[in-house]
């Protein structure tokens, strides 16, 4: 007896029905693109706006990862050595190659070369052969004590990537700015600033670095005085709540501090009591401030 | 001896026809030019971040490498059914399970050497200089952790009913001891009992892989390691790895092979 065949209904389907379908799907789905798409540029929470495509990729995370990124650059300023969640952060709070350049105010507390504590046991003390575990300085000769200070260049790519992550972070161009000044790279200073003043228009902080820039690397007073007071205007004309927060005063500290100097080179000495008061009513240091106006006023400084 | 030999050699061979390594190392290869074609404010002589990138992708593509070639041996030759032909020649279990570990760990080796020499060449092209103890002590250590890494997944193989999930739980445990094996004594120290026991059991009982990662001493350039701290990790590698195979040989001498 022959085996009857089962017909699977699939075959019995009229064929032209799928190829309908297809087109009819295409240009429903091409329909609905149009209208969508008009109502996706205009939500306020599409991420079109920036042209950068990591920024865009990682949305809010990039906050975060250029904080980790900017981290990871004062590991590389450490040559790797640098404490682990796990370890005491005490000595670290605040990363060194941003005190160094005077970016941010260091809060650190404790011995930075021994935050590792003392091995507790073999496997701890045998595990430190195999990774950095002496502190040393970039800048001041690396890993091997020989290198000079054009390694710190190492810190760099780090900081790039940590700016283009989060470009309102002020401080990541200040950091970077700094040290390319002190890698004899002011062209490059002056580009990194001028990236940070085009993402935070007016910033004190920036404007300061600026200045700092113009009147070290350039030998222009005038220059440094046009942007140090342009950054006193911005900080005026904050409101009080922003004005007070610790970075804008150590900002406006660093500003009049600098503005004295470059008057008292000038010899515009009511400009220098008028801008040494303004630093004695902001700063945390009142008594040196005030040592400062005595030795002015007597002829010593 | 010549057992074990021709075996390794098989599957040495075996391990040239397949595609895994040469897909991996073109990906790293690719992304580490990439990375250093990128132009960081008109300094070419900036390698570190180009050392890192490049030793991260070989560290993960190596025992990406280790252990599915591992971890497919015996499965693969049970499948097949070619396991019974091969035990019906005057070969014994162990020899079939040392041959296996010696052939993938000699392909691992091979590996290794190709993508140490393009780090080599790579970072020469912009640090002219060339650390070659520095180098010679971190594939070593690398190639035996490797080892330790390989009996674990032959381990695995006999252990667990499915190949993927022998790889699953390789790559975990492997992850897992290189990012927090180091910590686990301070964690322990934070948690109350019996985690805290359990921990420290566990930190003592680990083989610690991480003291075979010596990528931040060679990226910061840091002096070589002690010749006799290099020969103690390499003791404690080959008395991990000889753990684990011990264990692989009693396993299979044991399991029925249907």
């Amino acid at each position: 007896m022959a085996a009857k065949t089962v017909e699977s209904p699939e075959r019995n389907r009229p064929a032209h029905v799928g190829e309908l379908v297809l087109p009819l799907l295409l240009v429903g789905g091409f329909c609905l693109a149009t209208d969508l798409s008009q109502w996706f540029q205009s939500w306020p929470g599409n991420r079109t706006a920036s042209a950068n495509l990591i920024a865009v990729a990682l949305g809010d995370a990039g906050h975060l990862f250029a904080n980790h990124f900017f981290v990871k650059a004062d590991a590389y300023f450490h040559s790797g050595f640098y404490p682990s969640i796990y370890d005491n952060r005490q000595s670290f709070q605040t990363p060194h190659i941003a005190e160094d350049s005077g970016a941010m105010k260091g809060q650190n507390s404790g011995d930075e070369t021994r935050f590792l504590a003392p091995p507790r046991n073999w496997i701890e003390a045998f595990g430190r052969e195999f990774y950095p575990s002496v502190h040393t300085h970039l800048s001041e000769g690396g890993a091997d004590g020989e290198e000079g200070v054009g390694t710190v260049r190492e810190i760099l790519p780090w900081l790039k990537l940590s700016a283009e992550l989060d470009p309102k972070r002020v401080q990541t161009y200040i950091v970077t700015a700094y040290w390319l000044r002190r890698m004899d790279k002011p062209d490059e200073s002056k580009q990194v600033l001028r990236e940070g003043l085009k993402e935070n228009p007016g910033n004190p902080q920036l404007l300061f670095d600026l200045g700092r820039l113009f009147l070290e690397t350039q030998h222009n007073p005038v220059g440094a005085r046009k942007v140090w007071e342009a950054g006193l205007r911005n900080l005026d004309s904050l409101p009080l709540a922003d004005k007070t927060n610790v970075q804008n005063r150590f900002s406006q500290e660093q500003i009049l501090a600098a503005l004295a100097n470059l008057e008292i080179q000038a010899g515009n000495t009511n400009r220098v009591l008028d801008l040494l008061h303004q630093l004695k009513e902001v700063t945390t240091t009142p008594v040196a401030v005030e040592k400062w106006i005595n030795d002015y006023k007597s002829g010593k400084r | 001896m010549k057992n074990i030999r021709l075996l390794s050699r098989v599957v040495l061979k075996e391990s040239i026809r397949r595609k895994d390594f040469y897909v991996l190392f073109v990906v790293t290869a690719v992304i580490t030019l990439v990375m250093g074609s990128v132009n960081l404010f008109h300094d070419n002589q900036i390698v570190r971040y180009l050392k890192e990138i490049c030793l991260l992708l070989i560290w993960i593509s190596t025992v990406v490498i280790a252990i599915t070639m591992a971890a497919r041996q015996i499965p693969a030759e049970r499948e097949s059914r070619t396991i019974f032909p091969l035990l019906a020649k005057p070969i014994t279990r162990t020899e079939v399970l040392l041959g296996k570990f010696f052939g993938c760990w000699i392909a691992v080796a091979a590996a290794l050497a190709v993508f140490y020499i393009f780090f080599g060449l790579m970072a020469m092209t912009k640090e002219h200089h060339w650390p070659l103890t520095n180098y010679f002590q971190a594939i070593w250590l690398h190639w035996v952790m490797l080892g330790v890494v390989i009996a674990m997944s032959l381990l695995g193989s006999l252990l667990f009913s499915a190949v993927s999930a022998n790889v699953t739980i390789s790559f975990v445990v492997v992850a897992f001891i290189l990012m927090l094996g180091r910590h686990l004594d301070k964690v322990a120290l934070q948690v109350g009992e019996p985690a805290r026991s359990l921990l420290e059991a566990l930190f003592f009982v680990l083989p610690h892989l991480e003291f075979f990662d010596v990528r931040d001493l060679v990226i910061h350039d840091w002096p070589a390691i002690h010749w006799l701290v290099c020969v103690k990790a390499t003791a404690y590698g080959f008395a991990y790895g000889a753990f684990f195979l011990v264990a692989a040989c009693l396993c299979f001498r044991r399991r029925p092979l249907n």
